[in-house]
């Protein structure tokens, strides 16, 4: 018994410990925002600013006038394309589960291909097609390529599998067609599946850099990732700036994660090959 | 059957094909514009010499374009950092998410919080990952700082070639481990308790138990979770770009292949000699994940 408590105290101050090495991080990013340039130059170590200010918030969208813009770029970006694909992932994972059409198998397994082609090999191609199609530096151009996922239409696939059809059997029964069965019965039952797919897909979008590094070379037409990059090139020791950059592009993530983390966990678990 | 009832069966089954494909429209377009077309166009491609400047223009080069990778001392520079960057990562990330997950799996009160902090560095964008680290490594920064008060020897962490490399890797463990930890609780789960009930009667003691139910229990998984370290890091990009610039360095030692790759493309504009060295890559990668599916199915079989 006496063992037992023993090993179980070494637990929690590992726990602890490795959870105060994954927050540190962000602390000392968080608490850098707060600080004026000359405390940031001294070298301080303390957590907590000894002169408090939040001044760099406002700067950052003074001294980089698009910054603001960057922000809508990468919201408009992430919106569209976490809509763009729930909507045709969900209705192509409808189709391979539940509708026999001629080539339903061939289509099935070119998904399970897909899954293994990861988006650095697919880059380049992209950039291609998008530069003949005088889509570089466009919004179409980083929304259509990234507008369906692979792994989310076989996730759907899966689920719409286990989907009791007696529903929609029902629903066929009281005369409605295929899509009316599919928007107005089969979708609104698919929430918890739709919400890990908006939190990855949103996540992913919202992160991404190396694609729009590629597609968009005006600054205008930058995301916050590849602004947050220009940025520090532009103001390389200001950390204070840097930091309250970085806090404001993650604060939607976060506050994304806080409220859906559930969602997050079976996610991992279901793309981590169950 | 009779004629009316042949074309009503012919006529339905019509209908349902095309509605099938009408959910697929989407997916089929996309897919097919920005997947399957541009996709066969760069292999065929990559045995060219492509201009991008100006007029486009193409000149079949036939295998030239793979000959040259051989002679290329910067692939080998990346060859050689991604490798020596996986044979350090790959197991440490590996036995630091089991061990996470082995301690989380205990009786251990508030489990969930852990699980909700331990997870946040793979939420958070790697560009955003990536600054924070530089502002840690910065000369006079936090972990330089750590270190002296500790009685180490501090670094130049962003500028010393010999160190730069394994910043990264530090950074990519840290944000990394959490991801595969989450895999590895869910594959605990799958454990039937009552072979630990078993075991317990038989007098086992807890080590025991690891060693003998839990761990080979984990071994698909831990397979699983190799092989997608290891492709993770042929994959990387954002974090050698944003250390380096760009530039991969200092001296070539944050070159990574897909680095590599972007500057061939973007910076040399030398499109189809990057495009052989995306296929390159492509055979690599896809190379393993078969080898890990196969393995999987059949260790998941057994």
């Amino acid at each position: 018994m006496k063992t037992i408590r023993w090993t179980t105290g070494i637990f929690y101050l590992l726990l602890i410990g490795y959870a105060v090495i994954t927050l540190v991080p962000f602390l000392w990013a968080l608490s850098a925002s707060f600080k004026p340039l000359a405390e940031i130059a001294a070298g301080g170590v303390n957590f907590i600013p000894e002169a408090f200010t939040t001044d760099n918030y406002r700067t950052i969208f003074v001294q980089e006038p698009l910054f603001g813009r960057w922000l809508l770029n990468s919201a408009i970006a992430a919106i569209l394309v976490t809509l763009l694909n729930v909507l045709f992932n969900s209705m192509a994972g409808y189709a391979l589960a539940r509708i026999r059409f001629p080539g339903s198998q061939v289509w099935f397994f070119m998904i399970l291909a897909a899954l293994m082609i990861p988006g650095q090999i697919t880059l380049l191609p992209k950039f291609l097609i998008l530069k003949s199609l005088g889509w570089l530096n466009t919004y179409q151009g980083l929304i259509l390529p990234t507008a369906i996922n692979a792994t989310f239409i076989f996730m759907m696939r899966q689920f719409f599998l286990n989907f009791p059809k007696e529903l929609e059997e029902a629903a066929a029964l009281d005369g409605l067609g295929r899509f009316e069965t599919f928007f107005r019965v089969v979708l609104p039952l698919a929430k918890p599946a739709l919400a890990a797919q908006i939190i990855f897909v949103f996540m992913g979008s919202w992160n991404e850099f190396l694609l729009p590094l590629v597609i968009m070379s005006d600054p205008e037409m930058f995301t916050l990732p590849l602004g947050l990059n220009a940025f520090k090139g532009q103001y390389i020791s200001y950390w204070n700036y840097i930091m309250a950059a970085s806090i404001i592009f993650t604060l939607p993530v976060l506050a994304l994660y806080s409220f859906f983390n559930r969602y997050f966990i079976q996610g991992v678990t279901f793309t981590g090959g169950k | 059957m009779p004629g009316w009832l042949n074309h009503w069966w012919y006529k339905k089954q019509t209908q349902e094909g095309l509605t099938g494909y009408l959910f697929m429209a989407p997916m089929i377009l996309i897919a097919g514009a920005f997947l399957i077309v541009p996709v066969v166009f760069s292999v065929i491609l990559a045995f060219y010499n492509v201009q991008l400047l100006g007029e486009l223009s193409y000149r079949f080069v036939g295998l030239k374009n793979f000959v040259r990778m051989v002679e290329d001392e910067r692939v080998w520079i990346a060859l050689r950092n991604t490798a020596t960057y996986a044979a350090i990562v790959v197991p440490t990330q590996t036995i630091l998410a089991l061990s996470l997950a082995l301690i989380l799996n205990s009786q251990i009160r508030g489990k969930q919080a852990f699980r909700v902090i331990f997870f946040l560095p793979t939420v958070t964008s790697s560009a955003v990952l990536t600054l924070i680290f530089m502002w840690i490594y910065n000369s006079n920064g936090l972990l330089n700082a750590i270190l002296s008060f500790l009685g180490l020897p501090t670094y130049n962490w962003l500028g010393d070639p010999a160190v730069a490399l394994k910043g990264i890797m530090l950074m990519n463990i840290w944000s990394t481990a959490p991801l595969f930890m989450v895999i590895y609780l869910a594959a605990l789960q799958d454990i039937p308790e009552s072979l630990y009930e078993a075991a317990t009667i038989d007098g086992a003691s807890r080590w025991e138990k690891l060693l003998h139910i839990t761990l080979p229990f984990l071994k698909p998984v831990t397979f699983f979770v190799i092989v997608m370290g290891m492709i993770g890091t042929f994959q990387l990009f954002d974090q050698s770009y944003i250390f380096s610039a760009g530039s991969g360095g200092p001296n070539n030692s944050t070159l990574t292949i897909v680095l590599l790759i972007y500057q061939y493309a973007f910076k040399n504009l030398d499109m189809g000699y990057a495009l052989a060295l995306t296929l390159m890559l492509a055979l690599v990668l896809m190379a393993a994940t078969l080898i890990q599916r196969a393995v999987f199915k059949e260790e998941r079989l057994d």
